[in-house]
Order: C-alpha cells, then structure tokens, then sequence
C-alpha cells in the first residue's frame, strides 16, 4: 500500500520501514527560481512562498513542506539587519548586540506582532489548508544557544560563553522566551513539527564538556516547553560524540554531517534518534544525475535499514547552486531504490 | 633549546585549549630562559597550534578552542616578539581577507595564528572581489588568504583570480573556509594556488608559497 507523505514519516520517525525511505529537500530559495522572481522579492510575500513550496513538492515529489524563510529572520524579529543577495542565502548585517552591556537592554519581540515572523504564520497556514495532513509542515527555529552568532558575531559570543556566565545566562533568557513563543506560535499555525537548528550545540564548535556545562541545559528547557515534535538540526556539524545528550533531550532526530561516517551514526542513533542527511550540499552542484543516484544509492543502503532515516541534504538548506536536472536526479534515486519492498 | 620537546608542547596545547592564559604565559616565560623570541615560535608556539588545529581537522577539538587558542598566542607572541621586531617576518608580503562574506571567525583565526607564527600581514576586513584585486595589486601583494564561509563567495575566487591575471598579477592566492572543506576539488575550481583547510594548513601553505614567489 502506498502511504501519504505524512504516514512514511510517522513510520520512519517509529523506527519502523515505510513503504519507501522518506526524503526531505530542504529548499528555500529555489522556489524563487520556480517563480522567477530575485530572492529578495520571493520572500517579500507569504503567497509566493506557499506557491513555491507547492510547485516544488508537486516537481520533486518529495516527504515535506518547508515554509523556512531564510536563517537571519530571528534577528530581523529582534530589529536586525537583513542582506539579500541574487545567488545565495540572505545573511544577518551589522550585529544588534555591539557591546556586551547592550544584552542587558534586550527585549523578546511579540512574534505574532512582528511583520516578518507573520509572514511565515499566513505561509505555513495557507500549506496546511492545502495539504491538510497529508504531508508533514517543517516549521523552522534557531536555538536560544545558537542565535547569538547573528546577533553579536561568532567570536563575541565565544568570548562571552567562556569569559561572561552571567550575561550569557541573561542572553540565554530572552533568546528561550522568544524561541519557545516563536516555535509554538509556528505548530499553532499548522506546522507539523519544528527543525531545531543549532550548529553551535555540535562538537565541531564547542567542546562537549562545555556544551554540557551551558547550551545543554539551555535545550533541554527549551525543547521541553515546544508543543510539538522536534528535529535537532547541527547544519553540518558533527554530532557522533552527543548523540546520547540528543536523544536525552527527547528530540525525535538529528541532522547530521556528511564529514561524518553514516554507518557509525546509524548505528549510534539506531532506535533512539531518526536521521536526517547526509548528502554533500556544496558538492552537489557539480553532481551528474548519475552520481546523484550512486550517492543516493550507497547512502539508502548505509543508512535506510530499519527506518529511522530521511534522506536529506546535511546542512538543512540546499545551495542556490545546486540545478533543477540534479534535484530530479535525486528524486528519481529514491524513487527508484527507496522502496522497502525490493529489499 | 625548546627543540623536539615534545611534552613541553603538549603542556602548551593543553593550557590553550582549556583557555589558560596564565598557564600558557608562565609556560612561555620559562622558555624565554635559554631560547631566542623565533626559536619559542618555532617550537613552542606553531607546533601546538598546528597540534590543535589538527585535533579540529580529526575532531577532537572544537572551533571555539582553536579561536581562543590562537588569540592567547597572539597575544603572548606579541609581548616578546612585538610587531615591529625585525625578527618578525613580513615576507612574502601578504593580505588576508574575508570575500564578500559576513562569517568572519575563520579570517581571525588565521591572521592570529599566523601573527603567533611570527609573520606580518595586513588585514584587508571583509572586501568584495573587485575592491580586493584592486588592493592586491595597489600593494603589491604577493600572498593573498582568502577566508569564506558562504558557497555563493567562494566561487567569487574565480572572479579574483581571473581578474589578478588580467591586471598581470602573479599574486598567490590561498583559499580556506567551510565551502573547501566540504568540496576538496573546489580550490582548484576556481583557480586557487593552495588549500589550508585549518589555520595550520594555511601557514604551511604560505610557507610552500614562500619558496615560489621568491
């Protein structure tokens, strides 16, 4: 029996096999390229949106919508600068925290007040009245323990993760209060479940030790207070050293790197978290569509055994680089060798 | 001589990954009994940086440890071995500089890295592809490192490269960031000379490049 997109996720998130390996294309930009419309102006309307998640669902034929704008939202939400370019994803500008004593000053905007942050609830709202539950509605936020890279750049944040407890703790508040309203507002609008994004939790960029010690904490509480499922997304970094602090958070699956080894991190996440990943994002643009099915075929085989798997890119995005023909090629791939029942 | 001491490296890497900048002071201070400012440098300093950096590349180190670290040895090499010694080196005479990208914490590990190397070079901040060929060229830059986290700026390499050759530029041009460590065939794509996919990769590259523009 063919399951709805819906049902192969459920399946495969219970570490059950579905009637085929479920797949996500995490595409947010290409959907103006569907429209043809720049970047910039694609994300200026919550219609355009719904249409391009629409049309590349129908093209692709892949497991979810992903009605995620672009990463510096949350900042623009805190009064922050967004930059849009014509060939890639829109970047967070000057940061809002220039000095440490500004987090003092810090405020959790109202997210059903916040235009930009409203665009996102009509967009996921429209999906949901077009899909209904017949397909999962990714909702998208960036931990509390991530946000300050794009609020007070990377280097101060560290500087202040390591040097300043106290003000880290006032920065963790606000940013909490904010991503729990922000997460529960998005499932109150439709969405399924929410992609937790936070590359800054990975062993990649802090020490588990001190992970442990700060961030750790951080999501646990967070994650606790979202009214819905979650997925724990690195955006590339690693993740086989917290595998075990992952699933004690509760989180249903984790995003992981391709700079890792997928059979380890099946293994390590075998009936306990579902992965999302991991295919190479920045080499795909240069894949031919026969390479995309060979990397789509070693991967299912590596990683698809006893469901727990999506198939995925593994940074969360794929680039505006990457052409329609591989995306296809992709498709097709899955298609083809994804199905349980040949097996 | 602080020569093939092994351990005394170890020592140093660990107090820099722990953040123990006191630690790491004293550490330097001893040494400072029986060896010259370059030769601490060169057996102290670089080789715990390159220890870290390769702990990153195998990862057992974290991104904010190899930061932290290699602001401490900055620091530190700048007390004894200020920047307008002339043991320091200012040859080749490079740049560094962030291409038309806002991720700025890979450009600052490499300049403090290799200012902690002993080398002297100038901060270009975040430039785009014309401004930057435009200053290679104003000062005669032999050695550009170009540092990038965004795919969409490093395919703008190209661009650099192409446009240094047109103004009759034989400038090196070393390229680091996420978007190389992803693709190991995209430096060579678009038209880099040399990879450093950690801060210690980046100093032996400039190192290599030595030999060439010399």
């Amino acid at each position: 029996m063919t399951m709805s997109s819906m049902q192969r996720v459920l399946t495969t998130l219970g570490h059950k096999e579905p009637d085929r390996v479920p797949f996500f294309l995490l595409l947010s930009m290409h959907g103006a390229r569907e429209l043809g419309l720049s970047i910039k102006d694609y994300f200026s309307k919550s219609e355009h949106v719904v249409e391009g998640q629409l049309r590349m669902l129908n093209k692709y034929r892949h497991d979810c919508l992903y009605p995620f704008f672009y990463t510096p939202l949350e900042v623009e939400a805190f009064g922050g600068e967004v930059l849009f370019y014509e060939d890639g994803p829109p970047n967070s500008g000057t940061p809002i925290i220039k000095k440490k004593s500004d987090i003092l000053s810090l405020t959790v905007p109202a997210v059903t007040e916040t235009a930009c942050l409203v665009k996102v609830f009509e967009t996921i709202h429209a999906l949901k009245e077009k899909v209904g539950d017949e397909t999962p509605i990714i909702g998208v936020v960036v931990s509390p323990f991530s946000l300050p890279v794009m609020q007070m750049g990377l280097s101060a944040y560290i500087e202040l993760l390591y040097e300043d407890p106290g003000l880290f703790n006032k920065l963790m508040a606000v940013n909490q209060q904010f991503c729990v309203a922000w997460a529960n507002a998005q499932l109150q609008a439709g969405a399924t479940a929410i992609c937790y994004f936070n590359p800054m939790a990975s062993p990649t960029m802090i020490a588990r030790e001190m992970y442990l010690k700060t961030g750790f904490q951080v999501d646990t509480q967070t994650l606790s207070q979202i009214q819905g499922p979650t997925a724990f997304h690195l955006a590339s970094g690693n993740a086989l050293p917290i595998l075990g602090d992952l699933a004690a958070m509760g989180t249903a699956a984790v995003g992981v790197s391709c700079l890792e080894d997928i059979s380890a991190l099946k293994e390590g996440c075998r009936n306990k978290l579902t992965i999302i990943g991991n295919l190479n994002g920045v080499e795909m643009r240069r894949w031919t569509p026969s390479q995309a099915e060979k990397n789509v075929r070693d991967l299912i085989a590596a990683a698809a055994d006893g469901g727990g798997f999506i198939l995925s890119d593994n940074h969360g995005e794929i680039p505006w680089q990457v052409g329609e023909e591989t995306l296809q090629a992709i498709s097709n791939a899955v298609h083809k060798w994804g199905n349980y029942s040949q097996e | 001589m602080i020569h093939s001491n092994s351990e005394l490296v170890t020592a140093f890497s660990a107090k820099l990954l722990n953040m123990d900048r006191l630690g790491a002071e004293e550490i330097i201070n001893n040494s400072q009994k029986n060896n010259t400012p370059l030769q601490i440098v060169e057996g102290l300093v670089v080789p715990a940086l390159e220890e870290i950096g390769k702990g990153w590349e195998e990862g057992t180190v974290a991104l904010a440890q190899v930061y932290m670290g290699s602001r401490i040895c900055e620091e530190l090499v700048d007390l004894f071995l200020p920047p307008s010694s002339s043991e320091r080196s200012s040859q080749p005479r490079m740049a560094i500089v962030l291409l038309d990208d806002y991720h700025a914490l890979g450009k600052m590990i490499v300049y403090a890295t290799l200012r902690a190397s002993g080398y002297e070079l100038q901060d270009y901040g975040r430039l785009t592809a014309k401004e930057l060929v435009q200053r290679v060229c104003d000062d005669s830059i032999e050695v550009v490192l170009i540092s990038t986290l965004m795919l969409r700026s490093a395919l703008q390499v190209k661009d650099v490269k192409t446009w240094l050759l047109a103004a009759g530029s034989q400038t090196k041009i070393i390229v680091g960031g996420a978007p190389f460590r992803f693709d190991p065939q995209l430096w060579k794509e678009v038209g880099a000379d040399e990879m450093g996919a950690t801060a210690g990769e980046a100093v032996t590259a400039v190192e290599n490049s030595m030999g060439v523009v010399a």
